[in-house]
């Protein structure tokens, strides 16, 4: 079991992980290699599973035996039932649906709560690329270029926040992160969160 | 055609290995309404069973395999058919696992099949054999396991049929196993499967040497059909790449065509073989049954047409895998698999494993299949604290 390599995980699934209870039930959707899924079932006793697109990541999931099933969450999250799980996250995924807005009825659907980070697309940076240089913008939460990108869907913290106030999802707990990790609730000043978070990170209540 | 040694398939009571008798107190209630009062299960084992008897693996083999996993067989002298999964160190690791392999209910490699003595006739049961399903064979199985004084199976895998078995298993006594591992399998017999299984059996029936099932008492076995029932099967267990790479349009031992018959292509000539020795090892009738059990196999229909059914409630950990070029159980089979049991809410993980090999990857050298059976395991283990106690030589 590969668990020194996976002790520390990234800055905005640890948050995630933070936001996570102890011993409680969780659907990682689009779980990569399962860093988080171990990072949980080590560290909070969580009963865990996966849904990962690629071959690569699921077997790696899988042979660490983490419970992930290869598949693609636009299609296949009709198949789980009602409010099978505590928690279903969707880490740095929700740009790359087709359908997002289903893909987060399905989440508050099979899950009590969901939690979803994001790139923020009115990050200064990304404004400035777009702004000043004409260029669709590359960052380090954005890292593909527009012909190359698995991202057909970016919105703005602002465009989330109004998403989740139209579908009637409560936001218990919502954070940005500036590029250097530091964090910032986004209550606090909504302006300055939407245009200094690189990235956010929401938790979501029926 | 065919060449054989003509006693070769019905010296199976004479196999080595372990045989245990049932039904003579308490018989089997078939599926089709027939109870088989007087029947042989013969099996083999690899491993220890441990202390508390937790580290029990049943394998569940496919149409044509046998109990002879991880061992050379006794009438073909050909390697175990799962030599890279079970064995010291392998995937399903005979160093931690004790591994049961029993030949399924109308078999006919030791246990009571077509071929054997009709206790009640003192005759060959010929098509007088009740016909069985892959319930059937999990019962007996289950009866086994009982003999064997086990309460609950670590796991149970199987490839194909055994695939089959592995769902039947995780339907009928969730509560007996931890884990279920069907492998390159479907939840039911598909319209083309069923098909070929019917050119096979017509194949068989079509010899005249079939003497309508009753060849025994004729001192005959019906040997070119079921080598052209092999031979058609073999076909659907391949890919059309892995055809194309091993043989492509080769001659076989010469540089023309013959402008004739002959196997003038080394596919032909492979294919001829696979044939032959095919029926040196294997029952006619057998084939038959076991075929028709997999053809009824429909495993949602006894649950309102609901596959989730099947599932209410499960504690069992599913792992189910596929193989990209396999045409006979595509992965679209196995995804059916799997959405039944997440609306289940079972615990499931699955794989589909790039190979061009077609079906017969699941016996073949797939690394990656085998790095994922063996974390797998690994992670039910840890999770049912089997480790601990593992390794204690008990």
């Amino acid at each position: 079991m590969n668990s020194e390599s996976r002790k520390s995980i990234r800055v905005d699934l640890q948050i995630i992980a933070d936001m996570i209870e102890t011993g409680s039930r969780v659907l990682d959707v689009g779980c990569e290699h399962g860093a988080l899924l171990d990072y949980l079932r080590r560290f909070k006793r969580v009963d865990g599973r996966g849904i990962e697109l690629s071959t690569e990541g699921v077997k790696e999931s899988v042979s660490h035996g983490l419970s992930v099933v290869q598949g693609d969450a636009d299609t296949d999250l009709k198949d789980y039932p009602d409010d099978a799980f505590d928690y279903v996250v969707l880490s740095q995924t929700l740009q790359a649906m087709r359908e997002p807005k289903a893909v987060l009825g399905h989440m508050m659907r099979i899950g009590r709560s969901a939690i979803v980070s994001f790139p923020n697309f009115a990050h200064w940076r990304v404004r400035l690329q777009l702004g000043f240089r004409g260029r669709m913008p590359v960052s380090q939460s954005m890292p593909h270029q527009w012909y190359e990108t698995p991202n057909i869907h970016f919105c703005t913290i602002r465009d989330f926040i109004v998403l989740c106030a139209e579908m009637g999802y409560t936001i218990e707990q919502s954070i940005a992160l500036d590029g250097s990790g530091a964090q910032r609730g986004i209550g606090r000043s909504f302006f300055l969160a939407n245009l200094l978070g690189e990235q956010a990170v929401f938790l979501l209540k029926k | 055609m065919p060449t054989h040694d003509t006693n070769a398939a019905g010296k199976s009571q004479d196999l080595p290995g372990h045989h245990v008798h049932f039904g003579r107190e308490a018989p089997l209630r078939l599926d089709c309404g027939v109870d088989l009062v007087d029947f042989t299960v013969a099996y083999q084992t690899y491993g220890t069973l441990n202390a508390d008897k937790s580290n029990a693996i049943v394998v569940c083999h496919a149409l044509t395999s046998d109990q002879f996993v991880a061992e050379p067989h006794p009438l073909t002298s050909k390697p175990g058919w799962w030599r890279l999964m079970v064995g010291p160190g392998l995937p399903i690791d005979t160093d931690r696992y004790f591994v049961i392999c029993s030949n399924i209910l109308g078999g006919c490699i030791g246990t009571t099949g077509p071929q054997d003595v009709n206790p009640v006739t003192g005759k060959p049961w010929g098509l007088d054999f009740p016909v069985i399903t892959i319930a059937d064979m999990v019962r007996a199985q289950a009866m086994l396991v009982d003999h064997l004084g086990i309460d609950k199976l670590f796991a149970v895998i199987g490839g194909s049929m055994g695939g089959m078995q592995v769902l039947e298993w995780a339907a009928l006594f969730p509560e007996r196993m931890c884990a279920a591992l069907p492998i390159a399998t479907a939840p039911r017999h598909s319209a083309q499967n069923i098909a070929f299984h019917e050119v096979g059996r017509q194949a068989i029936m079509a010899d005249p040497d079939w003497h309508g099932g009753d060849y025994q008492s004729h001192d005959a076995r019906p040997y070119r059909g079921l080598a052209v029932a092999r031979m058609a099967a073999h076909i659907t267990y391949l890919s059309e790449q892995a055809l194309t790479r091993k043989f492509g349009r080769e001659l076989q031992d010469r540089d023309e065509v013959s402008w004739g018959f002959d196997a003038d292509f080394q596919v032909e000539s492979y294919l001829r073989h696979q044939g032959i020795t095919f029926v040196d090892r294997f029952d006619a009738n057998s084939y038959l049954y076991i075929t028709r059990a997999m053809d009824y196999f429909d495993l949602s229909k006894r649950y309102g047409g609901v596959l989730a059914n099947a599932f209410k409630g499960t504690s069992v950990r599913f792992c189910v895998v596929s193989f990209s070029s396999d045409w006979l159980y595509p992965t679209r089979e196995s995804r059916a698999i799997v959405h039944a049991l997440n609306a289940a809410g079972a615990n499931v993980s699955f794989v589909e494993i790039s190979s061009d090999k077609g079906h017969d990857a699941f016996m073949l050298d797939e690394p990656d299949f085998h790095r994922v059976v063996a974390g797998f395991l690994r992670g039910c283990a840890e999770y049912h604290g089997l480790n601990r106690n593992l390794g204690n030589g008990a």
